[in-house]
């Protein structure tokens, strides 16, 4: 399989990386999972260009990425609405287009959502650093020379050309998620519920909280009512190892989701969002409110099945295609 | 103390931490260890990966292929099974250290924390050989202790935005060394020239959980030597 250039980056702005799946398998050496925010959107615009869905993908921040188009190639935009152009037509989401060389791309700002995802027909030829594609920011390896891409920054894909007949090809609208500006998120009580009191446990389901800007890629931070441990427990815990979705609660009772670029921490959690709601996690923005459902933990394990039945059906249908 | 049965905590519906005890001791930290080779010598349907710490175990698996009830009752059998494990040698890892200077900025503030010399501190800190608990906060850092009672040191009041590549650092009875450039609050005693962490190689860590470290000091002229 021969790489071939396909995208140069005019403008990258404020947070554009490479990210697949994320690094598994390296927790015991302090190796976060990073990858993507949001795994559903990265696997359906992998799919949509025929790639395998664990392949890596732009995961694109907020706005103001700007691309050049260096040869006839598919892409596939998936996740949030960040109005993206071909030249000055819009790029519909969960659909493959091919674009033509020469032409610019650009996202030119938020609709709804926080992070989209490009995949490119080939996807991204950088090497794998420990079984994987994604860049980890706070550690700087993985993805494109371990940093978010800059200005002039070549993209190259292997065999573009054989993924140029998926153009047209979309997600059902069915299964295509809506984002807004209250993000409801289902959480399994748990590690350290017990050490929080009763009114604790419910600020944490009765109240919005507002996402607060110093959020990143390892941890929402929220603001909102103080969830209140027990007066004989201390702030923190001996350290232990954390997954995404975890909520985490520091001495100041203000609660943190922690995301993908981190293993290990030293604060109660008071509760964990479910898988099957995860790749919402990559969709909340800072300004936005969260609101938690508590479900227990059959109904998330159900949740999750139905979702990945769903991906599995789109999933045949596509390759049922012509 | 280590508990006589563990205790298992649900995280979310893919992970489940197990706890082998109440404090931060060499003796709960075998018996994590213990769990830990156990469930790599004995793989469990389902389990993805597992992240040791001090006191518990991180059991992460996939949630279409198992779930908490069942794991719990598969980890209890091989705990009942083996009740002896056999756990490997572990490595002992001698890492040489620049104390002080502008390689350790902390260095007189803990001394005269202590109301001691700078010479004592480093003295005191290669006098004994540590135990690496676990390795998180960033890739590679090995939490490792018991640091001397004498030396036992709080936390900085603000922690640094940077601390440099190979730093060693001390916060109440536990040392470690920052591996990649990163904030932190641990006091800075000195740095060492060798490399904690490598993504191109496996394992990309110096030290595993288990290892056993022992500090040397050398001179600030043979840094670049060490480093090559």
């Amino acid at each position: 399989m021969a790489a071939v250039e396909t995208l140069e980056i005019v403008a990258p702005g404020p947070l554009t990386t490479v990210q697949d799946r994320g690094r598994f398998g390296y927790g015991r050496y302090g190796v976060a999972p990073s990858g993507s925010l949001d795994s559903f959107s990265l696997r359906v615009a992998n799919l949509l260009v025929g790639n395998d869905e664990n392949e890596a993908c732009l995961e694109v921040t907020l706005f103001g990425l700007r691309l050049k188009v260096l040869r006839d190639v598919a892409v596939a935009v998936a996740g949030a609405d960040l109005q993206a152009h071909c030249d000055d037509m819009p790029l519909d989401r969960w659909t493959s287009h091919i674009l033509k060389k020469g032409s610019a791309v650009s996202f030119r700002g938020i609709r709804c959502g926080c992070r989209a995802y490009l995949a490119i027909g080939g996807g991204i030829s950088v090497p794998q650093v420990l079984g994987s594609k994604s860049t980890n920011l706070p550690s700087r390896f993985g993805g494109f020379e371990g940093r978010p891409l800059k200005k002039g920054d070549i993209l190259s894909s292997n065999s573009p050309r054989l993924h140029l007949e998926t153009g047209g090809w979309r997600l059902p609208q069915a299964l295509v998620p809506s984002y807004g500006s209250e993000t409801h998120l289902r959480v399994v009580f748990g590690p350290q519920d017990n050490e929080f009191t009763e009114k604790g446990r419910k600020a944490l389901l009765s109240y919005p909280y507002r996402v607060s800007p110093d959020s990143n890629r390892t941890g929402i931070r929220l603001a909102g009512p103080i969830i209140e441990r027990r007066p004989d427990v201390g702030e923190s815990i001996i350290s232990e190892g954390v997954i995404a979705g975890t909520i985490q609660v520091p001495g100041d009772g203000q609660p943190i989701i922690i995301l993908v670029e981190i293993v290990t921490g030293g604060y109660r959690k008071i509760a964990t969002v479910i898988t099957a709601d995860l790749p919402l996690l990559g969709q909340i923005k800072p300004g936005d409110a969260v609101r938690f459902k508590e479900v227990s933990l059959d109904e998330a394990y159900d949740a999750l099945r139905k979702k990945e039945q769903d991906l599995k059906e789109f999933k045949e249908t596509r390759s049922a295609r012509p | 103390m280590a508990y006589e049965r563990s205790q298992f905590r649900i995280m979310g519906d893919r992970s489940l931490l197990v706890e082998l005890g109440d404090r931060i001791s060499p003796d709960v930290n075998q018996r994590v260890r213990e769990l830990f080779v156990m469930l790599e010598k004995n793989p469990v349907k389902g389990v993805l990966e597992t992240i040791p710490a001090y006191r518990s175990l991180l059991v992460i698996y996939d949630p279409l292929i198992t779930n908490t009830i069942l794991l719990q009752h598969q980890i209890k059998d091989l705990q009942k099974k083996s009740e002896v494990v056999d756990t490997p040698e572990p490595k002992t890892v001698e890492i040489p250290v620049v104390y002080g200077g502008e390689f350790g900025a902390d260095l007189e503030w803990v001394a005269r924390y202590h109301k001691t010399t700078t010479e004592e501190v480093v003295q005191l800190h290669t006098a004994k050989t540590y135990q690496v608990y676990m390795i998180g906060f960033t890739p590679g850092f090995p939490y490792m202790g018991e640091l001397p009672e004498r030396l036992a040191t709080p936390r900085r009041e603000t922690p640094r935005t940077t601390i440099p590549e190979g730093s060693v650092g001390i916060a109440q009875r536990q040392t470690g060394i920052y591996p990649v450039e990163s904030p932190g609050g641990w006091h800075i005693l000195g740095r060492t020239p060798m490399k904690l962490f490598n993504p191109l190689q496996i394992p990309p860590t110096l030290l595993e959980m288990g290892d056993l470290v022992r500090f040397f000091p050398i001179e600030e002229g043979e840094f670049k030597q060490w480093q090559q």
